[in-house]
This record gives C-alpha cells, structure tokens and sequence, in this order.
C-alpha cells in the first residue's frame, strides 16, 4: 500500500510545494517509509536544472549501507569533470544534503548520452533532469521532506507525488518515487500498486538501450512510457499502451512540463478519487488528500477501470 | 452433529414453516429461533426517538472520537443525527446496531457506516471505498457517486447510490439490495451469493464474475459478462419488484424495466445448492 497525489492548476500558478505536501502528509499512513515530489516550477526555462544523487541517506530505518561522507565528496567532483568533459556548464551548484544536489546546468546535447556518461561513475544517479521539473525523493514523511528541501514554498503549476511503503525493495532513495522518465527532460511517474510482469519487461527494454537504477517495479513504468514516447508515441498513446503492456495492478501518474495524466488497471484495484473542476485537478488515493487543500464541500469520483486521463495546464 | 436427515423431531423453526426441506448437504446450519429473537437484543444498542434531534460537527475529531460522540448520543436518546464536516474522514458511522436517523452532510472516505444493523442513513456527499461493508439491516442512501466494492458483502438492507459507482460493486453480496442510479464499475456482482444489484446505467468487464446466485439488472451496456454469470428472462415479478425497489430508491422512473438486462449464475455448484436450499429460494 502506497500513497499517491497529484494536481495541476490550469491556467495560473500556486503555492505547489505546500500544496503536495498536504495532500502527502493526509496519506502518510499509506507509506511512511520515503517521500518523493515531482513539482513543475516557475523556473526561467534557460538551463536544465539536473537533481542526482552521489549516495543514500543512511538514516533510521534506511536499508543503505553506510559510507563515509568523503566518498560523496570525491564522487562530486567526478560529476564536475564528467560534466566538463561533455561540454556542460554549471550555471549554478546547491548541496541541499551530504548525498543529494541541484545544479543549473547549460548543456544542449543527447540527454541519454548525457545521463549514461554521468551515471557511469560509481552510485551516482540522476534523480531529473528538466527545465521546469523539480524531483526530491528521500526518507521520511512529506512534512519532513519538505522541510530538508525547502519545498514549501515552491510556486509551480502542478505536481505528482508519493508516500511509499517499501514492498518488493530497499527503503532507500533509488527505490523511492517518483521516476524520472529518463531520458526524457520534465517526464516523472508515481505509482501504486504491483507489476507482475515487471522483469520481461525490464529484459526487453534493457535490450532496447533503456536504463534501470533501481529494482523497484514502479520505475518500469516511467522506463516503458519513456520507450514508447522515444518511439515517437505521445503521452496518452504510451499510457494506453501501457494497459496492456503492463501486468498487474496499478494505479499511476504521469507529468510532463504541462501535463498530467492518470491511468488505472483494468481490474481497477488501485484505488484513486478525483476532482476536476475548470482551474484544478486534484486526485489522491484517499479523498482526505483533496480535502487537505480543498475543505468546502466538493464533488469526487472513482474513475472507471482502464481509464487513462491527460489534462494540460 | 445430529442427522438431520433422519430425525422426525422438528425445529420449532421448521414447525412454523420457516423451514421446510431436509437437509443434505455437508452444513452445520443453526435453525433461526423464534423465541430466542424475541429477547434478542445487541449489547450496547440504544432505544432513540426520532423526534428528538442534534447536530454533530466532525471537522476536528478523528474517526474514533465522532463515533464515540455519535454513540454517546444515542445513548442520551437523539433518535437523529446530523453529521456536519466529514470532510471524506474513514469508518464514520460503522456498527451501528440500533434504529436512527443518520445525516452526514458532506462526504465519506473510506468503510463509511460499514456493519451496520437497522439504521436509515443519508450521504448528501460522495463515499469512499467499501460503503456500507457487512450491512446487515436498514437503508443507506448516497445522494452522489460511491468508491469502489460499494455494499461489499451486505446480508440485507436497502443500499442506495443515485450517482455511479466504482468496481466490485456488491463484491461477495449475501442478501439485500444494491441500487446504482448511474453507472458500475468493472466486476459488479463478483463473487454474489445472494441478494439483487439494479445498475440503471452502464456497467463495466466481467459483470457477475463467479456468481453463485443472486440476480442482477442492467439498465444500460455491459463492457463483459464473467464467468458463471448468464442473461436470462425478464418475468412479471422481476419488473414488480423493481417498480417497488425503484420507488423506495426515489430514481428510476423513467426507466423501460422491461428492457433491462437480468443476469443470474450460470453454474450450479453442488455444495452450495446442497447448503441453504430454503433460504436461497427465499432469495430468489
């Protein structure tokens, strides 16, 4: 059991950041192991901004093994130099944990050449890369999350975002959602439920050139959308695809820099609420994750088994 | 277990006609007893009236408190109950085993009023998940759309969505009565053993999926039928029922009933016509 929230306000920007961390912390008792947000920022739309990471949190309840936070530092500096050598210009550096970072970065070039040459050194992986999307996942609940990323304050048009309970792999960051839809600028997936299907798949589309960091099954979705759309599909074409491409039971989001979309098994056992109204799209897995940001009186539904949505900003 | 083939001593169950056929099958079946119904009562139910009335405002209680709160009342006589702000809060309302007007005006989360015995309940909102779950008794009507597995495993009671429903509709029924206004979900009536689903709209894949028996009746377009569940004739007293059912529902009246798709079992499963064959006929 996990929990996921996503909205998208159209046609205007909000306060996204708090808004996704009220609708995840209504859910925390779905997943309290790790937290992730993909938020779609306000930001100039001139560089790539590229979250990584170059270690685990090792905190309580972490199945990560500790490392000496010198081993971080020198696998830092190796992204420097491989970012140098591939003709990337670091605009602008945060280190926003011993193990996580954010850089602003000018580079105009194959983002999968991009992404395989950094992610070849040892335990470093590209959390995102986009000119909107912002993607923090790490341990703990969505409040505390927030708080170590600065999150709350973030203004954006929309957002996915997911409290898990760690199942089938690690409570780690590598198998915390979102996924990032490498190698695909803006792409990002949260999901709940279970693949059953997920290592021929994962066989297929590793020989197809596809990359995985994790083992966790969630991460096959935003790989198989990231291939289908690589193929030249669109968004709503791969999530169709992936109703039965995918086997078992799942209820998932998907965001683009202007997009969100849902799509639910056609068992429909996942469950999913949802609000629509002319400015805003809200949905949860629980209704208690809407009335967090919406406490009047409102009118929810279930979509219907096979249901895939896209809706635009 | 006595041999109840065999025995020419009658229940005062069977003497009363309640229970005419021998049974043969492989049951430990407890024959219901008059006598014992009549002091029959729940521990920890209220004697209320309904006209002494009260208003409860959940915003800031959890689930436990304003259920607390809610059997307090009872307890103090409120026959009707007005629920304000639930604000799709979980398990509101459940094991409720006494007569009451229950009001909740807003929205249900998940296993809202689930295992409740004799109550008449309002949603003038949307539920969540597993509504109504082990119903025994009463009427529940939601005013908006339901989650998914709505009347999940119900034995009796009217159970009322006059909005559309989620999947696995009526999933495990035993008994009552499930009315949809609007449309059904995937796998409606999955696993029914006795009771009816009325879906006056469309219903979704696999309608009816394992069906031991029961019957269910499609207004509108059904995405599949399931394994072990079969169309079969409309008859005079299936549209005689569901004129009354309809109109204690308070929707459907512009509805052609003997257009209406009914579906029933297909497959007959030798235990469990060998189990209850007095009650099952009472079903049907």
């Amino acid at each position: 059991m996990c929990g996921i929230a996503g909205l998208i306000h159209r046609g205007k920007s909000s306060n996204v950041g708090e808004e996704l961390q009220n609708m995840l912390q209504a859910l925390k008792h779905r997943g309290p192991d790790s937290t992730g947000y993909a938020l779609y920022a306000n930001n100039d739309g001139q560089n790539f901004i590229m979250r990584f990471k170059v270690g685990e949190n090792v905190g309580e309840g972490s199945t990560s093994v500790n490392e000496d936070e010198s081993v971080y530092d020198e696998r830092k500096k190796l992204v420097d130099k491989k970012l140098s050598e591939l003709g990337a210009t670091i605009m602008k550096e945060e280190k926003l944990t011993p193990y996580s970072y954010r850089y602003e970065i000018k580079y105009g070039k194959d983002l999968m050449w991009f992404s395989q040459a950094i992610e070849s050194i040892e335990s470093v992986e590209i959390l995102s890369i986009g000119k909107s999307l912002e993607l923090i996942k790490d341990l703990g609940d969505a409040k505390e999350v927030s708080e170590r990323y600065g999150l709350n304050k973030v203004q954006g048009t929309h957002g996915i975002g997911h409290a898990r309970m760690a199942t089938e792999s690690g409570v780690d960051i590598k198998s915390a959602h979102p996924f990032w839809g490498y190698p695909f600028a803006d792409v990002s997936v949260v999901h709940n439920g279970q693949l059953t299907n997920y290592w021929n798949n994962r066989r297929v589309l590793e020989n197809k050139g596809m990359r995985f960091m994790s083992e966790c099954d969630s991460e096959l979705i935003a790989v198989f959308l990231a291939e289908k759309m690589r193929n030249g599909a669109t968004l709503e074409e791969g999530m169709k695809q992936s109703l039965t491409g995918l086997d078992g039971v799942f209820t998932y989001f998907v965001a683009t820099k202007d997009s969100l979309g849902m799509a639910k098994d056609t068992m429909a056992a996942k469950p999913l609420v949802l609000y629509e109204s002319d400015d805003l799209v809200a949905m949860g897995s629980e209704e208690i994750a809407i009335r967090s940001i919406l406490p009047q009186e409102i009118d929810t539904y279930d979509p219907f088994d096979g249901e895939v949505k896209v809706w635009q900003i | 277990m006595a041999n109840l083939k065999t025995s020419e001593k009658k229940t005062k169950a069977q003497s009363m006609g309640m229970h005419t056929e021998v049974l043969t099958g492989k049951t430990q079946q407890k024959f219901f007893n008059p006598d014992e119904a009549e002091n029959f009562f729940y521990w920890g139910t209220h004697k209320v009236d309904f006209n002494k009335r009260t208003e409860l405002d959940v915003k800031d209680m959890d689930c436990k408190e304003a259920n607390n709160k809610i059997d307090q009342l009872m307890g103090e006589g409120y026959g009707t109950i007005v629920i304000k702000n639930p604000q799709g809060k979980h398990s509101l309302g459940v094991g409720i085993l006494n007569k009451l007007n229950l009001i909740f005006e807003g929205s249900l989360g998940y296993f809202g009023v689930g295992s409740i015995d004799g109550p008449i309940v309002t949603v003038n909102g949307r539920v969540g998940w597993s509504c109504a779950e082990n119903m025994m008794a009463g009427k529940v009507v939601i005013e908006k759309n339901a989650g998914s597995c709505f009347g999940a495993a119900i034995r009796g009671g009217d159970l009322i969505c006059k909005g559309s429903v989620g999947a696995r509709t009526g999933i495990d029924q035993k008994g009552g009565s499930i009315i949809i206004g609007g449309d059904a979900g995937a796998f409606t009536g999955f696993m029914m053993q006795r009771g009816r689903i009325v879906v006056l709209g469309d219903v979704g894949i696999n309608l009816g999926d394992s069906m031991y028996d029961g019957t269910i009746y499609i207004g509108g377009k059904i995405g599949s039928f399931g394994s072990d569940a079969v169309e079969a004739p409309m008859t005079k007293n299936d549209i005689e029922w569901l004129t009354r059912k309809l109109k204690v529902a308070e929707i459907g009246n512009n509805v052609d009933l003997s257009k209406m798709t009914k579906v029933v079992a297909g497959k007959k499963l030798w235990n469990y016509d060998a189990l209850e064959p007095t009650e099952k006929k009472g079903a049907i």
